[in-house]
């Protein structure tokens, strides 16, 4: 028992001391500075992975009742983690081509890392509100790294003031979850709840706001209206970033919030989730086709991905974490792919960001046009490619909960949505090469596209083994 | 096991020179596909022996197919002495013309996709042939069906050729419909498709009626008729019969594998699987019959005034086809299937002989504007003769054999519908020795009408064309005599082991009297041409005169054509046109596809706008999200 105590914060605690070190060392380092940190981070997240593994285990450990660990948050923290390495490895050429090599950039992601294991492993109002200030602070800051450019400063204002302005719905929600039910903890929150029928108006209010809050954090509509502007303002890397990480971390725990402290009240809150959901996917869907800037438009997409993710939350059974786990697992892979080519896709203007840049890349280079083809195709779910199977556990999983109306839209959405991805596939093989394309891959970029498109090309081969792993994702977190 | 590679070794065929051989050198599918061909020939001929031999009926599972409530289907083969009949015929006719293709198709630009055409309809007819279900069945008649599609339309860049291919496959969709609703009723009444579980719950149907607009109809009579209209597409019987002739578009030898010797006499094929059935369907039997002999006449009036020489043999191929059903129709399975076999090779015969004269007359098919070719074209003249001596049913070639059994059983068989069609074959052996001696004369004989060029340049055709045509004329002289007495004869019942309904109508020797007619019969027909054609040919001239009427309707092809256009293709042309302009472009394309994708990006346009960039607009509808949710909720709950 000692041991475990030990052991529920140890990756946390490595974490942030690497952290400081890598910090210190760094700043007395005049020369690629860059380099270190980023090599030396790599290095500690997959220490801290490791850390995380040791404890692979189901059990309930409370410390103070501040922090819980069990399979799902390790699942969890592991696809986080995943996420901040495989960032990691496509950033390099790209700061050091636009001399913003900075040695902050990878410590700020490690930081905000910290923050979202903190964040889903809390069991408390209070450690959830201080982990998720940790990781959205470290994000506003990178999301203005590029001090240089309007765009990216401007990004990280507004996401900076529109995240303090959800904050003060979280604390708002918190405190009213406090005053009505006495505690923060959410095994005595859900304690104090059990012996209502209906959940008063107080404590709806408190649910509202933090969902508000946390649908914030996973740009779900309409709390979305911060996404597009940010993800195409701030540095291509970093917005690579904010698509995987952050939302796993806010998908994990939206999942926890609602189904441990709120669990006896899916009826009360079912409704607001699908209605997020359902606005998500259509605007998702919608709103992506006439854009005509890549990040923008991968916005939007990741908006009606969070929109298909929360299908499996309103599920409430067993198949629905399943296939969010899978769905998740999936989505890193496609969004990353896509996003280490646009980071090796370089035009005279510098890293393009236009689709229209991507002209004619099927006849200069088929390769890596046909992985990127492969990618979009799995986005917009074509079987066999991966992302088919993401779409189609979570309908399953809709299903077997009788949400019929709501995998129908699903199901028309995406054929909505396959639209423009199938767009860009038109652009890059039936459109006159109009820009000389100039492709720089380094070997880890290249590490990244190759280990996703094999991911999405033999996942069909596989699945049974990763439907295995999920097993372990769905816990007693339904009761 | 030599049957899995007889059925497979085509296919692999196809699949090494379609896909990998398309561009290289055409010798390398040539080659290759007729050594596979050839070796699942001579397994074929193995596994045939092997059934003489022990008479076992085997059964191989290859996979499983479909498994669906009560359906379950897997493909697998089922290897009796009908499908290994089948299987010497399929094979062995499909090896001639697949050697006969080297020569023939030589100055082709795509050799390789006919001969790996070739091998795929050889696979699919003999997945029809072996199928142990009617799904696998139906399965391999379809495939058949594309690959005459495709071979039909081989010459693309001609609009005949594509015409007739659209042709071909339209009136054989009409088939296939009845026997689709055939499969479905079998399934329904009898809960299942496999051969053996059908027959041996027949007897239990027997009796079984259905109610439709309020009359009671026997459903095994039904089940039947729509089998036979299947038949009836694919074997080119009266009324379904107009896409045979013009199928003659595609290349000969094709017209030699598919329209004459295998996938046309599918239809015979399948009546005689299906006998148990049919046997106890005297009214399909029946109708079988008449459809049968009817069709024999009415083909063999069309091909006595014909000039093209390859519609001609068209013709005989359909008016053969009535012979083997009418035998059919009255219970000679095996009498049927002896004349499928013999017809197989006379007919494969003939064909590729018209092909080596349309080769050695640079393509002219006219036969007015033929004739004399014996001097040019020795080998070719005795070939083509054996193929008609055995088509008119000369003693011992093959023909004789098949054609005078089937006319015995009609002979012996006591009803009306036996008479009837005992007299129309006679009559129409009489019209079989007038067509196939008048093609005979028109061609090689008499003197030449051709433009003196293409009569000097006629020369006889290669090796490589001839060594498949001796192959095919010894078994049009041989196969009747070395098969009469197991197909017929006292061994027929074991050799058949049930795999058919056998009848036995052969327990009294035909009278005297009538054995004469019969062969009178064709005496007649061959004096007729023999005077019309070659003695007296100013004869033509006044017969035409006197019996115009006649004349031009056989001459017109009884004009089923024309009735055909004005009763189904104008017609659905004009409905055709309204639904298609009214019904799917102003009306569902506008509103569907169109209008959706119109309203689509005017919301997607809409959607944008929002995206006005002020904080200010982010951070109010962020607020009114959140209030709208609380409002939602406290109206909700006050209720």
């Amino acid at each position: 028992m000692t041991i475990n105590i030990n052991f529920l914060l140890i990756p946390e605690i490595v974490l942030i001391l690497g952290i400081i070190a890598i910090l210190l060392i760094s700043v007395f380092i005049n020369k690629n500075s860059f380099k270190f940190s980023l090599y030396s981070s790599l290095i500690l997240l997959i220490i801290t992975s490791f850390l995380v593994l040791l404890n692979y285990q189901d059990s309930f450990i409370n410390n103070n009742k501040l922090f819980i660990t069990n399979l799902f948050i390790i699942n969890f923290k592991i696809l986080i983690i995943i996420s901040s390495i495989l960032v990691l490895l496509i950033m390099e050429n790209y700061f050091q081509d636009l001399k913003i090599n900075k040695f902050e950039i990878p410590i700020l992601i490690l930081f905000s890392v910290f923050g979202m294991l903190v964040m889903i492993s809390s069991n408390n109002l209070m450690s959830m509100y201080l982990g998720i200030e940790i990781q959205s602070l470290s994000l506003y800051i990178l999301a203005s790294i590029n001090r240089k450019s309007l765009k990216s400063s401007e990004a990280g204002l507004k996401y900076f003031i529109l995240g303090a302005l959800s904050s003060a719905f979280l604390l708002y929600g918190c405190s009213l979850i406090y005053g009505f039910t006495g505690s923060l903890n959410f095994e005595d929150i859900y304690q104090k709840m059990s012996v209502f029928n209906n959940l008063n108006i107080g404590l709806i209010f408190g649910l509202i706001f933090v969902i508000t809050s946390l649908g914030f954090k996973i740009s779900a509509v309409p709390f979305h209206m911060w996404a597009p502007d940010v993800y195409e303002g701030s540095p291509t890397p970093i917005t690579a970033f904010f698509t995987t990480a952050p939302k796993i971390a806010g998908i994990a725990l939206l999942i926890r919030f609602l189904f441990e402290p709120f669990g006896n009240f899916w009826f009360d809150w079912h409704q607001i989730i699908i209605f997020i959901s359902i606005a998500s996917m259509i605007l998702g869907a919608f709103a992506a086709i006439v854009q005509d800037n890549f990040k923008r438009l991968l916005a939007y997409s990741s908006i009606g991905h969070i929109g298909y993710i929360l299908i499996g939350v309103v599920s409430a059974n067993d198949s629905g974490i399943k296939a969010i786990f899978i769905y998740l697992v999936i989505y890193i892979f496609m969004n990353f792919g896509i996003f280490a080519i646009l980071l090796s896709l370089k035009n005279d203007n510098g890293y393009i960001e236009k689709i229209s840049n991507l002209s004619g890349l099927g006849k200069s280079n088929p390769i890596v046009s046909i992985v990127l083809t492969i990618m979009l195709f799995s986005m917009a779910g074509i079987p066999p490619l991966a992302g088919f199977f993401g779409k189609f556990y979570i309908f399953i999983a809709a299903i077997e909960s009788k949400l019929f109306v709501l995998a129908i839209i699903g199901v028309l959405s995406s054929v909505i949505a396959a639209f423009y991805y199938l767009r860009i596939i038109k652009v890059i093989y039936f459109e006159e090469n109009k820009e000389n394309l100039e492709i720089t891959l380094n070997p880890n970029t290249k590490f990244v596209i190759y280990l996703s498109a094999l991911f999405i090309i033999l996942f069909i081969f596989f699945q049974s083994k990763i439907l295995e792993l999920s097993n372990f994702v769905s816990y007693n977190i339904i009761n | 096991m030599l049957a899995t590679f007889t059925l497979f070794l085509p296919l692999t065929g196809y699949i090494i020179s379609f896909f990998f051989l398309r561009n290289s050198d055409p010798k390398y599918s040539q080659n290759l596909t007729s050594i596979l061909i050839i070796l699942s020939s001579i397994f074929s001929w193995i596994i045939l022996f092997n059934i003489i031999e022990y008479n076992e009926v085997e059964k191989i599972n290859l996979l499983n197919w479909i498994n669906s409530g009560n359906l379950s289907v897997s493909w697998s083969l089922r290897i009796d002495t009908l499908t290994s009949v089948m299987f010497i015929v399929v094979t062995n006719v499909s090896a001639a013309v697949h050697v006969y293709s080297i020569g023939y198709m030589k100055n082709d630009n795509s050799i390789p996709r006919f001969m790996s055409y070739l091998s795929l309809f050889t696979f699919f007819m003999l997945i029809l042939v072996s199928s142990d279900n009617l799904l696998q069945m139906f399965f391999g008649w379809e495939g058949v069906g594309l690959t005459s599609y495709l071979l039909i339309g081989f010459w693309y860049h001609k609009k005949s050729a594509n015409d007739a291919a659209i042709k071909a496959f339209i009136v054989n969709r009409v088939g296939d419909f009845g026997f689709l609703i055939g499969i479905l009723g079998i399934f329904i009444i009898f809960d299942s498709i496999y051969f053996d579980e059908i027959f041996s719950k027949v007897y239990l149907f027997k009796d079984h009626k259905f109610i439709f607009l309020g009359n009671f109809f026997s459903t095994l009579d039904a089940i039947c008729l729509f089998l036979f209209i299947g038949a009836m597409g694919k074997s080119a019987q009266i009324g379904l019969h107009t896409w045979l002739p013009d199928a003659m578009e595609g290349p000969t030898p094709v017209s030699a594998l598919i329209h004459a010797a295998t996938m046309v006499t599918a239809g015979v094929f399948m009546v005689s699987r299906m006998s148990p059935l049919f046997s106890e369907s005297s009214f399909a039997s029946d109708f079988i019959t008449i459809i049968g002999a009817t069709t024999a006449i009415f083909a063999a009036t069309i091909a006595i005034t014909q000039n093209d020489i390859k519609k001609v043999i068209a013709y005989s191929t359909c008016s053969q086809l009535g012979y083997m059903f009418f035998a059919a129709g009255l219970g000679a399975y095996n009498s049927s299937i002896f004349h499928l076999m013999t017809h197989g090779f006379f007919k494969a015969l003939l064909f590729l002989c018209a092909g080596s004269v349309i080769h050695a007359m640079n393509n002219e098919q006219d036969m007015q504007k033929m004739g004399g070719l014996s001097k040019k074209l020795p080998i070719t003249t005795l070939l083509m003769w054996i193929g008609t001596l055995s088509i008119i049913g000369f003693p011992f070639f093959s023909g004789y054999y098949s054609k005078e059994s089937i006319l015995h059983a009609s002979f012996f068989s006591n009803n009306y519908t036996g008479l009837l069609s005992y007299i129309i074959g006679i009559i129409t052996a009489c019209l079989t020795a007038l067509y196939s001696w008048r093609l005979l004369f028109l061609t090689f004989h008499g003197n030449n009408r051709s433009d003196t060029i293409d009569y000097k340049d006629a020369h006889e055709s290669p090796l490589i064309m001839l060594i498949p045509l001796i192959f095919l004329a010894i078994g049009s002289v041989f196969a009747g005599i070395f098969f009469n007495d197991l197909f017929l004869g006292e061994f027929s019942y074991n050799f058949w082991n049930n795999s058919i309904i056998i009848e036995q109508f052969h327990k009294d020797y035909i009278p005297f009297s009538q054995s004469l007619i019969i062969k009178l019969s064709s005496i007649i027909g061959i004096s007729l041409a023999l005077i019309f054609y070659y003695y007296k040919t100013d004869f033509q001239e006044i017969f035409y005169k006197k019996f115009k009427l006649l004349y031009l309707i056989s001459f017109n092809k009884w004009y089923f054509d024309e009735i055909y256009n004005f009763l189904f293709v104008k017609p659905s042309f004009i409905v055709a046109n309204i639904f298609w302009i009214n019904g799917d472009e102003k009306t569902i394309d506008f509103y569907g596809p169109n209008g959706i994708s119109k309203i689509i990006s005017k919301i997607s346009i809409i959607f944008g706008r929002f995206q006005t960039g002020y904080l200010y607009h982010y951070a109010f509808v962020m607020i009114i999200g959140l209030s709208g949710f609380l409002t939602w909720y406290l109206y909700f709950k006050s209720l």
